[in-house]
């Protein structure tokens, strides 16, 4: 892999741009594989990086039924923070975090992390003891968060509306400045890139129909469209796709698939300097290094494989982004899109061994996955590597559904009183 | 914005007046509390979540306030019927080639 | 100033109806019936706009939606600005104020075109490759300077003065697209009598009638006759036409979103009107006629200002009556730039050349370019364009390579050919098919109940898309109910066809090394960039989308995305449908938040519930908290309180005489029926077939994981009726969770739910002279502690109104709440409110009445519990009726977690200091001095000054919480340590006698 930098820069602008080399190989797969992931998104590119860099494994493929990154990686709004409640999942988060800051340099690429902060807002009492809640816990975690008044809140991110005239007046804040955004297209490509120098096969369109399992019940292979591919191990990483895949190993999951939506206005000069979310009003917003405002929508309520939703679902998340920044009313919405999320009861991944031998999964991301990506990469490589979990995803097991040992971000939160 | 048809009201109305109620035809055991973990597991969490046909339930929560049953194609979120509550899940779909 | 290539007699327009505009603060003046684009050609500016990455200047290419150049900021004062509006689609209104966007200091001179020079640094993703040394540099120092070069306009920075409305509408026929074809299939549908919406983007319907001169339909030219079939579907009371009308949107179940625009094009819009209106339509039939788009031809220097689209140049001159220049070339590989180049010579323009990529172009349309003298270089391309701010020339060659020659020209006009616009179609989910033979998308496998007519499908040439088109709007309101049609279709006499052209790049975009040949103008992509994409590994078209970021500028494409596919295509040396087509994604045109949001702002943003004695609180100053949508009285603050200092007082007084508190948010279900009790038993843990009636119990529901879902006091008014309180946040989800098992699990109990919480005004009367305050208001109940003790509820009247009466206490002391009808609320309110002035009784809120319930250990519902809380962490296991076989959460509880040792529990918290108030959500750690993490053993779920201890009081959930009595543990806080002891839940009043005193 040539060293991309300034002066290759300068080289190639000199002739022409003609010496740059292809950025992933595309081989044809060979018939059998050390390790098979299912996935070619942040998560399964990462996870084969992982693999070849800190555990030497690299006769690997990655597999992707269509183009490497084009699920959800390439279609979140790139919000990176991990000031999680329960220490399992600050300790996953914050893992990713510490990966984030450094992963340009670590791929030589430049997925473009940009800590610029990620604000919470609190609009009751409710609100508060909930994000205090988080605060006290981060600290003592090590993972940053501080409580801003409204009119710290404001000064932070001056479009914001902070009236107490307001339906849901801002009363506070809660404030992680190492959170932010990457490039999420960077992501997927910088880890293709890295982990194809490594010797990892990427192989693009070509969709995994059935996991083939020996007599004696360990995972033997995946049936492919281009073919049967032997392999010793196979990690599913395939997002909303999970539920289909594993039952073709005959493990059926605590999943549901949903649709996403978010949406990008037109460009505009800088105005949103960070990442504000408001579960209260449910609202997320940030500014593309482009320009456009990038704004996160909910789920539809019924599960769904579409990669569509509704329009009432954009309508309300507008009318709560024009709340919190009544300024943006002239704004324009540019495009919108979906994605298909796969949601675990618990709201938490499972990144884990399954019943089934030398078959693992990673899974269950919801709506929050992207600011997972190298950590959840990193500690599923170790999973699969050693056959056994990483200390930081030990906890999300599949078991925990029958145990009831659930990390309840989402109740964490609660409900109103 | 989904138009469905409610098997009560019998007409087809708009999807803000209904609420989606997970899937179908997951029966509660009548003898609770003698479930193993595994089967308590399965009756409470593990979802079918399949691609295609789906059976599930909706609430016509701001009309006739009725539960009801949906089959509807999860790819192309096109509704295959609706039937009551309480009605077996149908063996045959309409359209269905065979 | 002079609009010196507004030509007489050309155009549509009344050149004396005159407006007068500024654009960058030089003032102009243009027609009633301009565009923005068309006054400023008719002025001869065509430098508008910089481009995004190099700031290349550029100028008006299109004469439509599809414009990526000519952006401006319009600003009708300071909060009515609006940026990256394009100049080819607003409407020209007089004293309408534009700025272009994106240079600096000034649009002819931009210090940022400095890229342009830097360009071959600049190459396709190079960021992704660089500014990653030093690692802070890039968000303290790369990423700021990015940033402030990106973006184009500039937001608003005031709220914006205007509004939106929205309406929702249904018909049979739904026509998206006013021009021949669809204004033929709307007169096809409306016939039969059906309801018919027809909607075009333009402020005129007939599309490309605008310029094309050679049509004539019924007698008519093309244009009169659209005018006249408009007036005619005007006049029918079944349809409804909406000009200024983007379709944006197609979604599910034929449902299409329409942003119509109302005020943008006023010069005094009434203040009154609304900005625009979000249209959402759900339609029997969907009949698509959107048209096509012309695409430019793929060459260096393409972008300078004065190319521009040749149908657009035909527009301009046919509609506005402005030549676009006085000496023009023409680079074209297929007819319709003739048409341009015919309309212009006709005008008096001089034509310098047309110059055609294609070897022996035949037809009417090039015989009559020759006729007129027209110079025809055939078998040529144009290499390149010169000039700075202007074109200034064009420089022509051989295609195949050989001499050069340079033409001066003032304006160029280009057509590579007509995209068909299956935006919609493909948003409606159907599959597209690629046509070999004419190189273009057509609408292929249908999703929905829609069809596609005239260009948008492919259909070559006026007369036969207006037949296409009336065939099919007959036929969709035929199958959506209509009668037969009967009147006669229109007769197309004249019309001009083509069709075909190219794709991709021109012999003029290289393969050279520095060469700009532009595919996306905008996002300044040129061929280059896509070679460069593919040479680099991204295979896919989406790929080449994202790393060039072809296609994805505020036009999303419209004229870029055919080009760069093939581009792709031809570089892979694939087939195009190989390399596939990105996703069509709404909106098809941007659409204003503003429309999207609608009334749903401020006070309407979501509803605001309030009680029945919310007028009465808001008059005697209370200050009100959200939760929910409800606003709930949070204290009573007296002149020169604080918050602190009213709550202290409102407890003290509670518990010394008496106070009065809204309650009326309690959520509220009636059970009835012979198996209401049984009923009950399986939706609480509690046993309730033995409670009397006439009595009450403290109910926990559970979800059926076993964690603690909702709580409340439950009264048994006969032995069929139950009276049910929820939390206030749970009152909706709790009805739907009774209303989920009866109906679904329990069919076979003979009972009924009714919602009846805004029915009843809940009034809390708690203290020691609670019984005083009620009793004279009260008939037929008698309140003695043996008749009604502690507990129980009584039917009867209070002051004179039907009252549901409760002696319970959620302060420890004697109380009652006090259902009432709500109307007779806030009435029986300021009765009580009389007489417990009589006994020094204060008005509480919700502060206060935290504080006092947590003095007692009571818990709140989603403050002390967080859903993943069982019964027994609680303390509440007594709640639990041991010999029940069966009720909602039995299996979950009994889950391994759930009976695992280590469990946090509910416990009390007092601070060593008593004057040190606890921070709500702390966390409580055993050693304070271990390094971080810190194992975190419990939290701070509730903590108050309690006025009543005389000391701060807290309640929290701690791992083996109830072991630990005594125990002291530490709260580290940022800037010290806090000491507290573990203790029981209960502060005050521990045996509970005061709840007879």
């Amino acid at each position: 892999m040539r060293k991309y930098s300034v002066f290759a820069i300068a080289r190639e602008a000199m002739r022409g741009n003609k010496g740059w080399e292809e950025q992933w190989s595309s081989p044809e797969p060979k018939s059998e594989y050390d390790v098979v992931i299912i996935g070619a998104g942040g998560h399964g590119l990462g996870t084969a990086y992982y693999l070849a860099k800190e555990h030497g494994i690299t006769n690997v493929a990655v597999l992707e039924k269509g183009w490497l990154g084009g699920g959800n990686t390439g279609r979140n709004t790139t919000i990176i923070r991990s000031n999680y409640l329960y220490d399992e999942s600050a300790g996953i988060y914050d893992h990713a975090v510490k990966l984030w800051d450094g992963l340009s340099q670590d791929l030589n690429y430049n997925v473009m992390y940009s800590a610029r902060g990620v604000m919470m807002l609190a609009h009751n009492v409710h609100d508060v003891q909930s994000l205090k809640r988080h605060i006290h816990a981060n600290r003592l975690n090590g993972v940053d968060n501080e409580w801003l008044t409204p009119e710290q809140a404001k000064e932070f991110c001056p479009p914001l509306n902070i009236s107490s005239n307001a339906r849901y007046p801002v009363v506070g804040a809660a404030l992680q400045r190492r959170g932010g955004t990457a490039r999420h297209d960077a992501v997927a490509w910088g880890y293709a890139r890295a982990a194809s120098a490594r010797g990892v096969h990427i192989i693009q369109n070509c969709e995994v129909t059935g996991i083939r399992r020996a007599l004696s019940g360990e995972v033997t292979g995946v049936e492919t469209s281009r073919g049967f591919i032997g392999a010793k191990k196979v990690g599913v990483v395939a997002a909303g796709h999970t539920s289909v895949l594993m039952d073709m190993a005959g493990v059926r999951m605590p999943l549901e698939s949903y649709p996403l939506q978010a949406l990008v206005s037109e460009p505009v000069k800088p105005v949103v300097p960070c990442v504000v979310m408001s579960n209260t009003v449910h609202a997320y917003i940030s500014q593309s290094d482009k320009g456009e405002l990038v704004i996160g929508a909910g789920t539809d309520q019924y599960t769904s494989y579409s990669q569509t939703g509704g329009l009432h679902i954009l309508n309300h998340t507008l009318d709560a982004i024009c709340e919190m920044f009544p300024v943006f009313t002239r704004m324009k919405m540019l495009r919108s899109w979906g994605g298909i999320v796969d949601v675990t009861p618990d709201r938490s991944p499972i990144l884990a061994k399954t019943p089934v031998k030398g078959l693992y999964v990673n899974c269950g991301w919801g709506t929050g996955g992207f600011k997972a990506t190298p950590g959840s990469g990193n500690v599923f490589a170790h999973t699969i590597a050693r056959d056994e979990p990483h200390p930081i995803n030990a906890p999300f097991t599949l078991e925990r559904f029958r145990t009831g040992r659930l990390i309840d971000e989402a109740a964490a939160a609660a409900v109103a009183h | 914005m989904l138009l469905i048809h409610c098997p009560y009201c019998e007409e087809e109305r708009p999807e803000l007046e209904f609420r989606h109620a997970g899937e179908a035809h997951i029966a509660r055991p009548t003898d609770m509390a003698a479930m193993s973990d595994e089967d308590f597991e399965k009756f409470f969490f593990i979802r079918s979540n399949p691609k295609g046909v789906i059976y599930e339930r909706w609430r016509h929560v701001h009309g006739c306030a009725r539960f009801f049953n949906a089959v509807r194609d999860t790819v192309t979120d096109k509704f295959v019927m609706t039937y009551k509550a309480g009605e077996p899940q149908p063996k045959k779909l309409p359209g269905a080639g065979k | 100033m002079m609009q010196s290539f507004r030509i007489p007699g050309a155009g549509r327009l009344t050149p004396a109806k005159t407006m007068r505009f500024t654009f960058d603060g030089q003032s102009f003046t243009g027609v009633a019936g301009d565009t923005l684009a068309s006054a400023l050609l008719a002025n001869g500016v065509h430098l508008v706009g910089r481009s995004f990455k190099y700031h290349r200047p550029r100028g008006i290419l299109s004469v439509g939606a599809e414009e990526p150049n000519a952006l401006v900021d319009i600003e009708r004062d300071a909060a009515r600005k609006t940026p990256n509006v394009r100049a080819t689609v607003q409407e020209l209104y007089d004293g309408l104020a534009a700025t272009s966007q994106n240079r600096w200091p000034s649009l002819s001179f931009d210090a940022g075109a400095v890229n342009d020079l830097a360009s071959p640094l600049f190459s396709a993703g190079f960021y992704y490759k660089t500014f990653m040394w030093p690692k802070a540099a890039w968000k303290s120092f790369y990423e700021p300077k990015i940033r402030a070069a990106a973006g184009l306009g500039v937001a608003p920075d005031q709220p914006d003065p205007d509004h939106y409305s929205a309406r929702f509408a249904h018909c049979e026929v739904l026509v998206l697209g006013g021009g021949a074809a669809g204004i033929a299939a709307a007169l096809a549908a409306a016939e039969t009598g059906v309801r018919v919406i027809l909607c075009d983007e333009q402020a005129e319907f007939g599309g490309a009638l605008r310029f094309e001169a050679g049509a004539k339909i019924d007698g008519a030219d093309g244009w009169a006759w659209a005018q006249t079939a408009i007036a005619k579907l005007s006049a029918m009371d079944n349809v409804r036409l909406l000009p200024r009308t983007t379709a944006f949107g197609y979604y599910a179940q034929n449902f299409v979103g329409l942003a119509e625009r109302l005020t943008d094009h006023l010069a005094s819009p009434d203040a009154n009107a609304p900005r625009e209106r979000l249209w959402q339509i759900r339609a029997k039939r969907v009949i698509l006629a959107a048209g096509a788009i012309e695409r430019h031809m793929v060459f260096a220097d393409n972008d300078r200002p004065g190319v521009m689209l040749a149908s657009a140049a035909r527009a301009y001159l046919n509609h506005y009556g402005v030549a676009i220049g006085r000496n023009v070339g023409v680079y074209t590989a297929n007819d319709s730039a003739y048409a341009a180049a015919i309309d212009l010579k006709k005008a008096g323009v001089d034509i310098a050349a047309i110059v055609d990529l294609r070897d022996n172009p035949s037809g009417p349309l090039v015989e009559e370019a020759r006729a007129l003298g027209i110079e025809i270089n055939h078998g040529r391309a144009v290499i390149r364009t010169g000039g700075r701010l202007r074109i200034s020339s064009m420089s022509v060659q051989p295609k195949n390579g050989g001499g050069e020659r340079k033409i001066a020209v003032d304006a160029l006009l280009m057509s590579a050919g007509w995209t068909p616009s299956v935006h919609l179609f493909s948003q409606s989910r159907g599959k597209v098919a690629f046509d070999e033979e004419t190189k273009r998308f057509l609408p292929g496998i249908y999703a929905q109940d829609c069809i596609s007519v005239g260009a948008c499908n492919g259909t070559d040439g006026l007369a036969a898309s207006v037949e296409e088109a009336y065939a099919a709007g007959a036929k969709a309101a035929k199958d959506a109910g209509g009668k037969a049609a009967k009147a006669a279709k229109p007769k197309v006499e004249a019309s001009e066809n083509w069709s075909r052209g190219m794709l991709g790049a021109a012999p003029g975009a290289g393969p050279d090394k520095i060469v700009k040949a532009f595919v996306d103008f905008q996002n300044d992509v040129t061929a280059k960039d896509i070679r460069l994409a593919v040479h680099e590994g991204m295979r896919s078209i989406e790929h080449v989308k994202r790393f060039t970021t072809n296609g994805m500028a505020t036009d999303q494409g419209k004229t870029s995305n055919m080009h760069g596919l093939a581009i792709a295509a031809d570089t892979l040396d694939k087939n195009i449908p190989e390399v596939g087509l990105t996703t069509f994604r709404a909106p098809y045109t941007p659409v204003t938040f503003g429309a999207i949001v609608g009334h749903a702002r401020g006070a309407l943003f979501d509803p605001t519930r309030k009680t029945a004695m919310h007028g009465w609180a808001e008059a005697h100053g209370a200050v009100f908290e959200d939760v929910g949508q409800w606003k709930r009285t949070w204290y009573f603050p007296k002149p020169g309180e604080d918050m602190h200092a009213a709550v202290n007082r409102e407890c003290r007084t509670v518990r010394q005489s008496a106070g009065l508190f809204d309650a009326s948010t309690l959520g509220k279900i009636e059970v009835v029926g012979p198996d209401a009790a049984t009923f009950m038993e399986l939706l609480y843990t509690n046993p309730w077939q033995k409670l009397d009636a006439g009595r009450c119990r403290y109910g926990v529901m559970l979800r059926e994981d076993g964690f603690i879902y909702d709580d409340g006091v439950v009264g048994r008014l006969a032995p069929d009726r139950f009276h049910v309180t929820t939390t206030t946040g749970g009152a909706a989800r709790v009805m739907n969770h009774m209303e989920d098992y009866l109906q679904t699990e329990f069919p076979h109990l003979n009972v009924w739910l009714t919602s009846i919480s805004e029915q009843w005004a809940v009034i809390a009367v708690q203290g020691p002279k609670s019984r005083d305050i009620i009793a004279p208001l009260v008939k037929g109940i008698d309140l003695s502690d043996e008749a009604m003790p502690h507990m129980s509820v009584r039917e009867g009247r209070i002051c004179g109104v039907p009252t549901r009466l409760f002696r319970m206490s959620f302060t420890g002391d004697r109380g009652f709440e006090v259902n009432v009808p709500a109307d007779y609320g806030q009435a029986v309110w300021e009765a009580l409110w009389t007489e417990g002035q009589k006994h020094g009784a204060c008005a509480y809120g919700t502060e206060a009445m935290h504080v006092l319930r947590a003095e007692k250990g009571y818990i709140i519902v989603g403050q002390d519990t967080d859903g993943t809380v069982t019964p027994a962490d609680a303390g509440l296991d007594w709640a639990i009726g041991k010999k029940k076989t069966d009720f909602v959460g039995i299996r979950g509880l009994t889950r391994p977690d759930l009976v695992a040792a280590g469990r946090k529990q509910l416990v009390g918290l007092r601070t060593n200091d008593p004057k040190i108030v606890l921070d709500e959500g702390a966390q409580i750690v055993a050693d304070p001095k271990q390094a971080i993490p810190m194992k975190m053993i419990g939290h701070v779920t509730s903590s108050y000054w309690s006025e009543n201890c005389g000391r701060s009081i807290a309640l929290g959930l701690l791992t083996d919480g109830r072991a630990r009595m005594g125990e002291t543990l530490h709260v580290p806080m940022p800037d010290r340590t806090i000491e507290v002891e573990v203790t029981g839940p209960v502060f005050f009043d521990e045996k509970g006698e005061r709840l007879n005193g």
